[in-house]
C-alpha cells in the first residue's frame, strides 16, 4: 500500500451506506451557525432529499451528486463522500439505471424524469 | 553569510491528496523526505563558495562507479542516488551526519524548490498567460501573440520579447508553504498546497526566507 492512501485510509468513513446512481437518498449535515451579533455558534442540521446522479473520484477524495427539484428549479449539490460535515446517508429507495451518470435526468421534465424503482428479488 | 537557510532536506514527490479539518478540505502534497547524509562540506578557502552536499535515496553499490564509491567512502555513508548542494553553513553540520524529515515542525513554513512538468514547445498563451482573442464571433485572431514591436524604428524585436517557446522544465520554487503534518517514521512530510515537478522527482524543501518576517512569520510562532 503506498503512503498516500495510507494518509487517505485514515479520512474514510466507515458506515457509509451502499449507494449507487439512480437511488433516492437523504443526506443530513451539520451546520455551524453565527446569528448576527452573538458570537457563540450553533450548530445546525439540514437534510438534503433527492436523486443520486453521480458518484465520482475514490479514496478519500470520493463525491457524490445528489438532485431534486425545490420550488420548481432543479437543485443540485456535490458532497464530499467522507466529509465530517456529513452527519448521515440514508438510502430512501433503490432505482434501476443503465448508467453511471445520470445526466440526461436534467433535459427530463415531470414523468420522464423519474428513475425506475428496482425490484427486490 | 545571512541567506543561508539553517536547515534543508532532500527528497521525493508522492503525489496529492486532501485531507479533512474540521469542516474544510486543505489539499497537501505529500514528500518522501530523507533520511539524507552529508556527504561533503565546501568551504571558500577550498572551493571559493560555502555549501553542504547531501545526499538521498537508496541505490545498489553495483550502479555507483568507482569515483563515486571514493566519493561516499570519504563520508562514510552508503552509496546514494543522488547528490545535491544546498546553501546551507558548512560550520553547523558534519560529513557523514544523518538528515531526517524531523527537523520540520508543524505549522513551519518551507520553501519547496524542483523541476518543474515541462510543456515542450508552447504558444504564448500558455507560456506567457497571453488573453488570446476570441474563439469566435467572426474572429480570425485566437491564440497567436499579435504585434511584437514597431516598425522602421527601431526595425528590430526587443531582447527579452515574451515568445513562443520551451515551457517548463526549469527549476522552481514555490516558496512559503506551510508543513502541514511531519510523519517521522515513516519519513513524511505533508505540505499545504502544490509543489513544482510530476509525482517522482526530487524536491529540496528549505527554511522559508520569507519565515520570521510580516504576517506569515507571526503565524509560525
Amino acid at each position: 500500500m503506498n503512503e498516500i492512501q495510507d494518509i487517505e485510509r485514515q479520512q474514510l468513513k466507515q458506515d457509509i451506506p451502499d449507494f449507487k446512481p439512480g437511488d433516492t437518498v437523504r443526506v443530513t449535515i451539520e451546520t455551524k451557525e453565527r446569528s448576527g451579533d452573538s458570537k457563540t455558534e450553533r450548530k445546525r442540521s439540514q437534510s438534503f432529499q433527492g436523486l443520486v446522479i453521480r458518484r465520482q473520484g475514490s479514496g478519500a477524495r470520493e463525491t457524490f451528486t445528489v438532485r431534486k427539484i425545490s420550488f420548481g428549479v432543479g437543485v443540485e449539490r456535490t458532497f464530499p463522500l467522507h466529509s465530517p460535515v456529513i452527519k448521515d446517508i440514508k438510502v430512501i429507495s433503490e432505482g434501476d439505471v443503465r448508467r453511471a451518470k445520470l445526466y440526461y435526468i436534467r433535459e427530463k421534465v415531470g414523468k420522464e424524469a423519474r428513475v425506475k424503482k428496482k425490484k427486490l428479488s | 553569510m545571512s541567506n543561508m537557510a539553517k536547515k534543508a532536506i532532500l527528497g521525493k514527490k508522492l503525489g496529492m491528496t486532501q485531507l479533512f479539518v474540521g469542516d474544510v478540505v486543505v489539499p497537501v502534497t505529500v514528500i518522501k523526505a530523507g533520511p539524507c547524509h552529508v556527504t561533503q562540506l565546501k568551504s571558500n578557502e577550498k572551493d571559493g563558495y560555502e555549501a553542504v552536499q547531501l545526499g538521498y535515496g537508496d541505490v545498489k553499490e553495483a550502479r555507483v562507479n568507482q569515483p563515486m564509491k571514493g566519493h561516499f567512502r570519504k563520508a562514510g555513508t552508503m552509496p546514494l542516488e543522488i547528490l545535491a548542494e544546498v546553501p546551507l553553513n558548512p560550520q553547523e553540520f558534519k560529513v557523514g551526519q544523518k538528515i531526517l524529515a524531523d527537523i520540520f515542525h508543524e505549522g513551519e513554513r518551507a520553501d519547496v524548490t524542483g523541476v518543474s512538468k515541462g510543456k515542450g514547445f508552447s504558444g504564448v498563451v500558455k507560456r506567457w498567460g497571453f488573453s488570446g482573442g476570441p474563439a469566435s464571433h467572426g474572429s480570425t485572431f485566437h491564440r497567436a501573440p499579435g504585434s511584437i514591436g514597431q516598425c522602421a524604428t527601431p526595425s528590430r524585436v526587443f531582447k527579452g520579447r515574451k515568445l513562443p517557446g520551451r515551457a517548463g522544465g526549469a527549476r522552481v520554487t514555490a516558496q512559503n508553504l506551510e508543513i502541514f503534518r511531519v510523519d517521522s517514521e515513516r519519513n513524511l512530510i505533508l505540505v499545504r498546497g502544490a509543489v513544482p515537478g510530476p509525482k517522482g522527482s526530487l524536491v529540496v524543501l528549505r527554511e522559508s526566507v520569507k519565515s520570521g518576517r510580516g504576517k506569515a512569520g507571526k503565524r509560525v510562532s
